[in-house]
């Protein structure tokens, strides 16, 4: 896994979500975006949240719109497990509410206890209403997240980007 | 909050000698470092490693105390994983596990996923959460000589009591335990109880 | 187990809150399910409300967004016991954010008054105001009378925060009203009130 690879993506994603006009970037970390949270913490314009717990930001991303903000929650699949709950939130009031999800539990994954909730994280979130897409080519990462971004924002509806661990790597990982 | 002390001591040092004289002690460790601490000290068939499960370790260690109440049982967890799942603090309080003691190794840092900061790098004061949440004991480590003074108090002051070492978050070599889920499952329970 | 003895305190929730929103000003105000929603909603059926009437734990992340987005308005969190105790990490998060226009209030009746009056956690010793002051809260108080009300509205209202409030109040079901509580049709509401962009 060629780092530069993974930082080219995430500078792509990061100017979609300037443009999509996004000021808070919520997460609890994981190694895939590493530099997406370093972009968001640099940008003067942007708030970056940094969480306990993933549920902690579908809420703040609804006080975000609330308040006239647009706002992104970026975290790996586990975290999709703490969110769930929270999700009825955004989807009774249909708040805009766009997730970067990075994947584990999948493509080469060595820790087995990432297992179970990567590989449900899919269906789980489209059984709580979410709008997901995949993603597992580095090139069409932006895009996607451009195209999420209009779908949340404009269309009104929560939408997850699911990173694919094809793209964000394997190796070296042990979380 | 917190006052601010300089951070000197090495996390692999001081689990190290946190569970030199372990005895029959029990422990649960949160994923990722502590877990690595934990297996480069030395494996053991009563340790229970989290792998996954974030922001379950204290509670892990809870359901485990109250079932065993003759031994002592260990949690020891990172600042990241505790934060996770913080409110724990309050349902062992109100338990009052008397086998229970919860020591976070605390480097202020994510660090499995990139070494960002976490909340106790900007003021958050695990201990004093851990007060108001009812622990009697609820103490911050930053010394050798506090961390000698710590020990026992893990090891055999009526719990439960709350630990705060402050470690550096200088890079470690990683050592991993087993992490198939059935065979630390097993391993223990046959270990503790003579059956699986 | 219901709480069944009853509590040294005397403070009436509807009371403390209506109080409390007396002098609100142009605030925005967000409740969590439970009680709050119904005590907010008969005092003060404001558009700047947010009623919350699920996501338990959520509410406290909920107004820290609008005080990010609106730094300029004070927004009040009116919540109970049990739901802030289900999202308490959120208290460290805010610490660690300092967001100068949040005040969060606790209208504490030991109790998941909402669900059949079962004990929580604050009634056996739990201190939420302890637990706010470590994770960096730099105002707090903990109110058990109708003074010490009086005392801390000008704090609650204007202090710069983030502020952070227990009300001791007598464990005693009222009544439900009828609170608005479309999610679509509140939010709406809410966010053209705050904004002034129309809904
Ligand atoms: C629900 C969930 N969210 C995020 C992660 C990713 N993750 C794995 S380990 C870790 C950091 C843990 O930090 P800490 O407990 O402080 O341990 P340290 O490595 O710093 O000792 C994170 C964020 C996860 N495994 N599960
Ligand atoms: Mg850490």
């Amino acid at each position: 896994m060629a780092t530069k690879k993974k930082t080219d993506w995430s500078k792509d994603v990061f100017k979609v979500l300037k443009k999509a006009d996004v000021q808070q970037i919520a997460y609890v970390p994981d190694a895939g975006h590493t530099s997406l949270i370093k972009m968001a913490i640099a940008d003067n314009a942007i708030k970056p949240v940094s969480l306990t717990s993933e549920q902690e930001g579908v809420a703040v991303l609804a006080g975000a719109w609330l308040g006239g903000e647009a706002g992104a929650l970026l975290m790996q699949s586990s975290g999709v497990g703490n969110v769930i709950n929270m999700l009825g939130m955004a989807n009774e009031c249909r708040f805009p509410l766009l997730m970067l999800v990075t994947m584990r539990g999948e493509w080469g994954e060595f820790n087995p206890w990432q297992v179970p909730m990567g590989q449900a994280t899919e269906s789980v979130l489209e059984a709580s209403g979410v709008i997901v897409h995949r993603v597992d080519e580095p090139s069409e990462i932006a895009e996607t997240v451009e195209a999420a971004a209009k779908l949340a924002f404009e269309g009104g509806r929560m939408v997850a980007v699911l990173i694919g661990q094809r793209v964000v790597g394997f190796k070296d990982w042990t979380k | 909050m917190a006052a601010r002390r300089k951070i000197t001591l090495d996390r692999r040092k001081v689990v190290g000698q946190l569970l030199k004289d372990r005895g029959d002690l029990l422990l649960v460790t949160g994923l990722g470092a502590p877990t690595w601490d934990a297996a480069a000290v030395g494996d053991h068939p009563n340790n229970f490693y989290l792998w996954g499960g974030m922001g379950g370790a204290v509670l892990t260690g809870l359901g485990l105390a109250l079932a065993q109440p003759k031994r002592r049982v260990l949690v020891m967890t990172g600042d990241g994983e505790m934060l996770m799942g913080v409110g724990g603090l309050a349902t062992v309080a109100v338990q009052k596990p008397s086998n229970l003691a919860i020591c976070i190794i605390d480097n202020q840092r994510y660090g499995e996923t990139g070494m960002q900061e976490t909340h106790t790098a900007h003021g958050v004061d695990l201990p004093a959460m851990a007060a108001g949440a009812g622990f009697q004991t609820a103490l911050t480590v930053y010394t050798a000589k506090e961390l000698s003074a710590a020990i026992p108090v893990l090891h055999s002051q009526p719990g439960p009591v709350f630990i705060d070492i402050k470690v550096t978050d200088s890079p470690q070599s990683m050592t991993l335990p087993p992490r198939d889920g059935p065979t630390l499952k097993h391993r223990f329970r046959e270990n503790l109880l003579g059956q699986i | 187990m219901a709480v069944k003895s009853k509590t040294p305190y005397t403070l009436q929730r509807r009371k403390v809150v209506q109080r409390i929103l007396e002098d609100r000003g142009d605030a925005a105000v967000v409740t969590g399910i439970g009680n709050a929603v119904h005590d907010v909603a008969s005092a003060n059926d404001d558009p700047k409300n947010m009623y919350l009437a699920g996501i338990m734990g959520g509410a406290a992340m909920v107004a820290f967004g609008v005080a990010l987005a609106q730094p300029k308005r004070r927004i009040l969190v009116i919540t109970g016991d049990g739901e802030l105790l289900a999202g308490i990490g959120s208290l460290a998060t805010i610490g660690v954010e300092q967001p100068k226009n949040l005040s969060i209030i606790v209208i504490d009746n030991q109790a998941y008054g909402a669900t059949g009056n079962q004990h929580t956690h604050t009634g056996r010793g739990v201190d939420l105001v302890g637990i706010a002051a470590a994770s960096g809260f730099k105002k707090t108080a903990l109110i058990t009378t109708e003074a010490e009300l009086e005392a801390e509205l000008p704090r609650i209202h204007n202090q710069p925060g983030p502020y952070f409030a227990v009300v001791k109040v007598v464990s005693k079901t009222s009544p439900r009203i009828n609170a608005p509580k479309d999610g679509t049709y509140v939010s709406r509401r809410f966010r053209a009130a705050v904004t002034g962009e129309s809904a």
